[in-house]
């Protein structure tokens, strides 16, 4: 099973301290349960967005193995 | 039903953009619009009561463009667009540099003036872009978009 690809955009990148990582994708978990594996001591920070392959997910969707799952700060284009 | 979205890394000229491509579209839709709306959004050179020295405009390259095209054409079908365009910048702006069109043809233009509106409303609250000021003593992220 491919990987998980992870990446972290803007203010949430910083925070981090890194634009990407990976997960296994042999094993199920949420969009919720990927950050915490991954940041276990940095709790979410409210407003998170999250997105799936490119498109907005909710915290509770499901990652598999291959996807690539991105968090960010609320978007401020335009 | 046609959308062009464009993520552009360096200056451009939305008044010669928005000519080139109505001229380009008469190929195909010549008397069939009656109404074009643009938006122009150009970056300030203060935010926040604060002086903006410049500004780095951050994307997800893939999402991005996927995200604009679905919201052009969200609103192609919703308001029966004859024609769509967004073009965004990212990189390095400094003030007065053009951020943002949005322009939409349709028949009349209710369709028109609406459509413009909420595509850049969406835009907003959608597309993944992010805002880092400089400013005279130091740098910070734009928390969130000024409503309106």
């Amino acid at each position: 099973m491919p990987a998980i690809r992870i990446l972290y955009f803007a203010s949430l990148r910083e925070r981090v301290g890194r634009a990407s990582a990976e997960l296994p994708g042999d094993d199920p978990l949420t969009v919720a349960e990927a950050w915490s594996r991954l940041n276990p001591a940095l709790p979410l920070p409210p407003n998170t967005l999250a997105a799936i392959n490119h498109e907005y997910v909710d915290l509770g969707a499901p990652v598999r193995g291959g996807d690539e799952l991105a968090f960010f700060p609320p978007v401020t284009g335009g | 039903m046609a959308v062009r979205i464009e993520i552009r890394e360096h200056g451009f000229e939305p008044l010669a953009e928005l000519a080139a491509h109505q001229q380009a579209l008469d190929a195909r839709l010549a008397g069939r619009y009656g109404a074009t709306a643009s938006f122009i959004g150009t970056m300030r050179d203060h935010n926040e009561g604060d002086d903006v020295r410049g500004m780095r405009l951050e994307h997800y390259p893939g999402m991005t463009e996927r995200e604009l095209a679905r919201l052009a054409e969200e609103a192609v079908e919703r308001w029966s667009l004859l024609d769509a365009l967004v073009i965004h910048r990212v990189g390095e702006l400094l003030p007065n540099d053009p951020i943002v069109l949005v322009a939409v043809w349709s028949a009349h233009r209710g369709a028109a003036f609406d459509a413009c509106r909420w595509i850049m409303e969406a835009l907003k609250s959608r597309a993944p872009f992010w805002k880092h000021e400089t400013l005279p003593d130091g740098s910070r992220w734009v928390a969130k978009n000024t409503t309106g």
